[in-house]
């Protein structure tokens, strides 16, 4: 199917059924259970899902296909941001112009950097770009505030020309982002019971276009062009000395990479019309880095599992504080209670960063190869137990690569 | 090799199935309608606490949360009561908001826009707060404000001290209990000219965002109506933390004054910097070196330590007030904490008092009702004097007080006195001043 082959498509297939009942898999607690505070199917969050998807999605045909290591993956998301916004300050509040936009601009962006980043390969690579990505923080922070309106962020105001919309709507309010009318914050609630499922027309957009997005990275992934970067992460002086210049092949990776952080960047500023410049800080860069590897670089699947693994940590666990905690264990005798909320404090609130550090770590030690390792190793584990005189079909799965 | 096959009968039965998924909701959705976002329907009300909990204002943040768990508290019947037994209205009646019980959900801004407005959608989206409060820069109130006016929720200003707050990124759903940077230089324009005269040459470091941008202009104007000349002004980003190269500049410059527009984290670093370097014991233009503070808390003073001494600024509370209101909030959050709220606890208690007064007052939660309720409301007994909340622009109007850091201070909060209460009528302005023009509160938005 789509020219891909069977396992491709069912990969595919799979991507496609989680993203479109995300509303449903994401909620699985009723919303007045006391595990309600670890549902996930709120808008918001959902579509960071898919967005930070779509970017690391991204970051993986450069990181997993060639190997360059690109520590300033943000600045492309951040422009792509910027654009957006801009263009529904200047043009209207339809989403189509500001995402198209951001694309073409990020890849202007990346074919820029990208042109004197890749004239050295390896550590000086990955220090190359994340000055670039520095240096434009640093721009959109200080030097540009008229265009980026610095730290405070770029807003939309009543002010704004919009010339094919409207400035304000008929009750003085700012128009709200749409496509075509369909308003990207309209929320569908369907109640079942003591269940509460939040379908949001944002949300969709941004997961038809991870699904087009996830079948793009799968052709170049099985394309010669995809071969070919591989063969550079493999030995890239072998290819030189064979006489084919791999300059063309590494650039345009990193502009296809920088164009899908663009559109990560352009879908986050239509869901939510703001950008800030710390969407472009090194930290921002080194999430992807995370999301990748966490995930299982070079792996189809890999990335998005990364994204949406570190977006529910930064949104969930961040959000439980001392009280919830009291909560949980108020069936404790008073002293215990508190000796556990004490325990578990560091790690909560504030502290989520410490909770996916040691997860992090463990991943990394015990699963090198990221979550799709680990999913490998389950349904290896299983269908090894199921048909143990089909030992070689187990050993041979790979489904992501 | 895995494998997966289409057939007919596969394809039938996953066309029923995801047929029967999307005629379900038929059967249970029940009609909905609410009128308006996140409408508590139950016996219990959700407030959202948006504080920075890391980033240069975590002390701030950590401080306001306590005022607002403290408020809940009060709210729901617990305590003393605090201020509401000075608070003029008598709406409330400790059983909760329109007898509803409070509940809470709190969030890190981080100190960054974006985060901060993370935090708060999944706070309006997933536990379905009907007010968001918070905020101790005034980029993230801002930010949240504007999601806010959108989402259809009331927006309760925290710390945020920018012109613009309630000037050009006004919106008809945020209100605004603490004071600005307009306020500030009205108040201590006149001090500094008792102090310092009226011949000064002033240097100016400003943290880069939209608080220190309309601050600094703010001081700049009102110094600059004294006589004084501002010679540079600089800025430096908000999360930097060492100062020491930006306070170089400032000796060979000639100026005689440095007013820090800084805040937090961000002062305390700069201040100690400015000391280390011995401006504070130097003689430009045969006057003594000075240092200004424009905004002053006693959390900063407590992490600047010696350095605060003898210097100069405004803040919108201080606990060794003796008025009633203030009296019984430092009583009781003393109680429970073990030491005197901050200026931005006291804010932030105020707001979430006043919502919850405006709340009953209207007899409804609905965003539209409140913000009725709160336009052109006159109180009294909240630790300020006599109140305003302004209709034309959402923005408290209340006494200034002007503060020194303590020469001999006698316990670790003693570190602040108040050199002078400025009333009023001195900081008042009109709707349409110049540092405030060019925004517009909009209509008001019940979302839904």
């Amino acid at each position: 199917m789509f020219g891909l082959n069977k396992k491709d498509t069912s990969l595919l297939i799979i991507v496609a059924c989680l993203t479109m009942f995300a509303p449903f898999i994401l909620n699985p607690f009723p919303t007045d259970s006391g595990l309600a505070q670890f549902n996930a199917g709120y808008p918001d969050l959902m579509q960071r899902f898919v967005i930070f998807g779509i970017f690391a999605i991204g970051f993986n045909i450069l990181f997993g296909l060639t190997g360059y290591l690109s520590f300033g993956h943000a600045a492309f998301l951040g422009v792509g941001s910027y654009s957006a916004v801009w263009m529904f300050k200047l043009i209207g509040m339809n989403v189509i112009p500001a995402i198209v936009l951001s694309v073409i601009v990020a890849g202007l962006f990346a074919l820029l950097i990208g042109f004197i980043s890749l004239r050295r390969s390896g550590i000086y690579f990955s220090i190359l770009t994340l000055a670039f990505a520095q240096m434009s923080f640093n721009l959109a922070y200080s030097v540009l505030t008229p265009i980026t309106n610095g730290e405070t962020g770029l807003q939309l105001t009543l002010e704004d020309p919009r010339i094919l919309g409207v400035s304000a709507t008929a009750d003085g309010s700012i128009p709200v982002t749409n496509l075509f009318g369909l308003e990207m914050r309209s929320t569908f609630e369907m109640a079942v019971g003591p269940w509460a499922f939040q379908f949001n027309a944002g949300y969709y957009l941004c997961a038809f276009i991870m699904l087009a997005a996830f079948y793009l990275s799968i052709r170049i992934f099985r394309s010669p062009f995809g071969m070919m970067l591989r063969a550079v992460k493999s030995n890239q002086q072998r290819m030189n000395y064979t006489g084919l210049n791999t300059r063309p092949y590494t650039l345009a990776a990193f502009v296809i990479s920088g164009m899908y952080a663009g559109l990560a960047g352009g879908l986050m500023a239509s869901m939510d019309p703001l950008a800030g410049a710390e969407r472009m800080q090194w930290t921002a860069s080194g999430e992807v880095v995370l999301m990748t590897i966490l995930g299982g670089a070079g792996t189809l699947i890999g990335p998005v599992l990364g994204a949406g693994f570190i977006k529910y940590f930064e949104n969930i666990f961040s959000k439980i504080n001392d009280n919830v905690l009291h909560s949980w264990f108020s069936f404790m005798p008073d002293g215990m209670e508190d000796a556990v909320v004490f325990l578990i404090h560091p790690f909560i609130g504030k502290g989520w960063h410490l909770t996916l550090g040691i997860l992090f770590m463990l991943v990394v030690i015990f699963l090198p190869g990221g979550l799709v390792e680990g999913g490998q190793r389950i349904k290896g584990w299983l269908s090894g137990r199921k048909a143990k005189d089909d030992g070689k079909a187990a050993g041979e799965t790979n489904p992501a690569e | 090799m895995s494998k997966f096959d289409v057939s007919r009968r596969g394809v039938l039965k996953t066309g029923a199935m995801a047929g029967a998924g999307v005629a379900l909701p038929t059967i249970f959705t029940a009609s909905s309608a609410a009128a308006f976002t996140n409408e508590p329907t139950g016996s219990t009300v959700t407030l959202g606490f948006n504080v920075p909990q890391t980033g240069p204002y975590a002390d701030e943040g950590a401080d306001e949360l306590r005022a607002y768990e403290l408020a809940v508290e009060h709210l729901n019947g617990g305590g003393d009561g605090g201020m509401m037994n000075t608070f003029s209205s008598k709406a409330l009646q400790g059983n909760g908001i329109l007898g509803k019980k409070v509940e809470y959900v709190t969030g890190d801004t981080q100190t960054k826009s974006d985060a901060a407005r993370a935090s708060a959608k999944s706070m309006i989206e997933k536990d379905g707060a009907v007010m968001i409060t918070g905020g101790s820069s005034s980029g993230v109130a801002i930010a949240v404000q504007g999601l806010c006016q959108e989402a259809g929720v009331i927006f309760m200003a925290g710390l945020t001290h920018s012109n613009d707050t309630t000037g050009k990124d006004k919106k008809a759903n945020g209100f605004r209990h603490f004071f600005n940077g307009y306020m500030s230089g009205a108040a201590l324009a006149p001090v500094l000219k008792n102090l310092y005269g009226t011949d000064r040459t002033a240097y100016h470091l400003t943290a880069d965002y939209t608080w220190g941008w309309t601050q600094e202009e703010s001081i700049a104007a009102a110094t600059e109506a004294l006589g004084w000349q501002t010679v540079n002004k600089v800025r430096t980003p908000l999360a930097a933390t060492d100062f020491s190269s930006y306070i170089a500049p400032v000796l060979n410059s000639g100026a005689d004054v440095l007013v820090l527009n800084h805040y937090g984290g961000n002062m305390v670093n700069s201040l100690t910097n400015a000391v280390q370097f011995g401006l504070r014991d130097k003689v430009v233009n045969g006057k003594n070196f000075e240092i200004v503070v424009p905004l002053y808390s006693r959390l900063m003073a407590k992490g600047a330590g010696e350095n605060v001494k003898g210097i100069h600024g405004s803040t919108n509370w201080h606990w060794t007030l003796q008025d009633e209101g203030s009296k019984a909030f430092v009583k009781s959050f003393g109680t429970k904490y073990g030491f005197p709220p901050s200026q931005a606890a006291h804010t932030c208690y105020v707001q979430t008092l006043l919502y919850a007064d405006a709340v009953e007052r209207a007899g409804s939660f609905n965003p539209c009702a409140v913000v009725e309720a709160l336009e052109g409301y006159e109180f009294d007994g909240l630790g300020n004097g006599p109140t305003l909340y302004r209709a034309e622009d959402h923005q408290c109007f209340k006494d200034v007080l002007v503060v020194r850091g303590k020469e001999n201070p006698t316990s670790e909060f003693d570190l602040l006195e108040v050199v002078e209460v400025t009333p009023r009528a001195q900081v008042e302005y009109a709707p349409d001043h110049p540092m405030f023009a060019g925004g517009n509160l909009g209509a008001c938005n019940p979302g839904a």
